[in-house]
């Protein structure tokens, strides 16, 4: 059966290792936004050895481009958004660190094994929900790549923010599970 | 002639485009809902709760449905008695596409194909318009709008089959693209069939499907059965809303067909997402 979870950024290794496929979690605390272009970015330059916009240990990257906020509000609309565009870039981001990833849709193998090994975890938040999930955000700030619009990496601070648990660290997959539940063959 | 005034359209062009980006049409929520109602999935009920009351929250606050407020998708029929005062059919659509999405704080979108450059300070916020024009009759502008997204675009495919596929051919094509595609493009879906024509015409045919209002029949009978038996098959598939696993991966199946050449059969499959932003006014 699937749990319910109130967690805290950033999380732990104990933690995520506790989590599993189908669970609901609501998260609290500060996320990051990453897309492609940011992505790449990143990764260069954590391959060239600089330090990055942020600390990768324990944090959770949100994949989203918002709309823009009008005026008075932190963010505008903040769904998810199709996560295998970061596929070639997620291992890199969880073997240094970062323990969590939210977007929508399956990732690819590689993924999947650097989550059993390095302790990560892929949530899936729902597409198109974004005026619902843009109220959850308490603030937003561009720290990085404000060239990019808004793919730019934001630092967001969260309250209850609803995700669940699509790729666990012991390599279960709900898409998987749940497509094969009601499969007509 | 009638004389209809640029800046009419472009203020029609403005207004459609921030009401659309909040509030799903009443075709999409009374299938959204019956989905709701129908789905056997818990996850999957679930997933569509959050999103009426997305729609909810989008509606009574004015906040965009999805952060994607999409490539701005126009079919145009002009009728050949207007004549456009003060400037360009082309120009008033492109402007009234940049006013909708700056005025309405909707993402600009746009950008290059390889250096990814957005395109808000050179070419035009979320600038250029797509837009697909045809003379008819009359004299009224006929404006069919969608916001389409990104996630559901990239899952679309097109291929020109040998006529030997049939109709087999066309099931398994569209069952294929959607299995592959998974709850990448946000199910439920709606699925835009382009059959006939030549290469590009399947194509925009499968767009312009996805325009129709949800739950209505295709008026032909052929078709009408063929949008079923495609419906039910995909439904077998067990994506469910968002891919979490359930019976309601689309909505419904919309056809368009066209006469095409004795050599070929053209096919092309268009998604639409879950949040169906499209309208229709006459100017």
């Amino acid at each position: 059966m699937s749990q319910v979870y109130h967690l805290t950024t950033p999380l732990s290794e104990e933690t995520t290792r506790s989590l599993k496929a189908g669970d609901i979690v609501y998260l609290s605390g500060v996320i990051y936004t990453a897309r492609d272009a940011a992505h790449k970015k990143l990764v260069d330059l954590i391959e060239a050895g600089e330090e990055l916009p942020f600390d990768l240990e324990g944090s959770v990257i949100y994949f989203v481009g918002p709309t823009p906020p009008k005026p008075g509000d932190p963010i505008g609309s903040a769904g998810p958004t199709t996560s295998y565009r970061m596929d070639s870039y997620s291992p890199t981001m969880l073997k240094n660190g970062s323990k969590g990833m939210i977007g929508k849709g399956k990732r690819s193998q590689e993924v999947k094994d650097a989550c059993k090994e390095y302790g990560g975890i892929y949530f899936g938040a729902t597409g198109g929900a974004g005026a619902l999930l843009g109220k959850q955000i308490r603030s937003a700030e561009v720290i990085a790549y404000p060239e990019l619009g808004p793919e730019a990496v934001r630092k967001l601070t969260v309250e209850d923010f609803p995700v669940t648990v699509v790729n666990d660290t012991y390599g279960n997959d709900l898409y998987q599970m749940g497509r094969e539940q009601y499969e007509v063959k | 002639m009638r004389e209809i005034a640029y800046e009419e359209i472009v203020k029609n062009v403005r207004d459609i485009i921030i009401y659309s980006a909040s509030n799903l049409p009443e075709d999409a929520l009374k299938a959204m809902k019956e989905a709701y109602e129908t789905e056997k999935s818990p996850v999957s009920r679930e997933v569509l709760k959050q999103l009426l009351e997305n729609a909810d929250i989008a509606s009574s606050e004015a906040r965009p449905l999805c952060q994607d407020t999409g490539l701005a998708v126009f079919f145009i029929k002009l009728g050949e008695d207007v004549r456009i005062t003060g400037g360009l059919l082309k120009d008033a659509i492109n402007e009234g596409t940049e006013k909708g999405y700056t005025e309405g704080y909707l993402r600009a979108s746009t950008c290059e194909p390889f250096s990814r450059a957005n395109l808000k300070d050179t070419v035009g916020y979320n600038l250029p318009a797509i837009i697909h024009l045809d003379i008819v009759k009359g004299d009224k502008i006929d404006i069919e709008y969608a916001a389409k997204g990104g996630g559901s675009e990239n899952v679309s495919r097109a291929k020109v089959f040998p006529p030997a596929a049939g109709k087999d051919g066309v099931v398994e094509f569209v069952k294929e693209c959607i299995s592959d595609a998974g709850g990448n493009p946000c199910p439920p879906i709606t699925i835009g069939v382009g059959i006939g024509g030549t290469f590009e015409k399947a194509v925009i045919s499968s767009k312009h499907a996805l325009f129709r209002n949800l739950g209505t029949k295709n008026e032909d009978p052929e078709m009408d059965e063929l949008e079923q038996r495609i419906l039910e098959e995909v439904n077998k598939l067990g994506i469910g809303a968002m891919g979490m696993g359930g019976t309601k991966t689309a909505l419904a199946v919309h056809i368009e067909s066209n006469p095409c050449h004795i050599a070929s059969l053209p096919v092309s499959v268009n998604v639409q997402c879950h949040s169906s932003r499209h309208t229709h006014i006459t100017i």
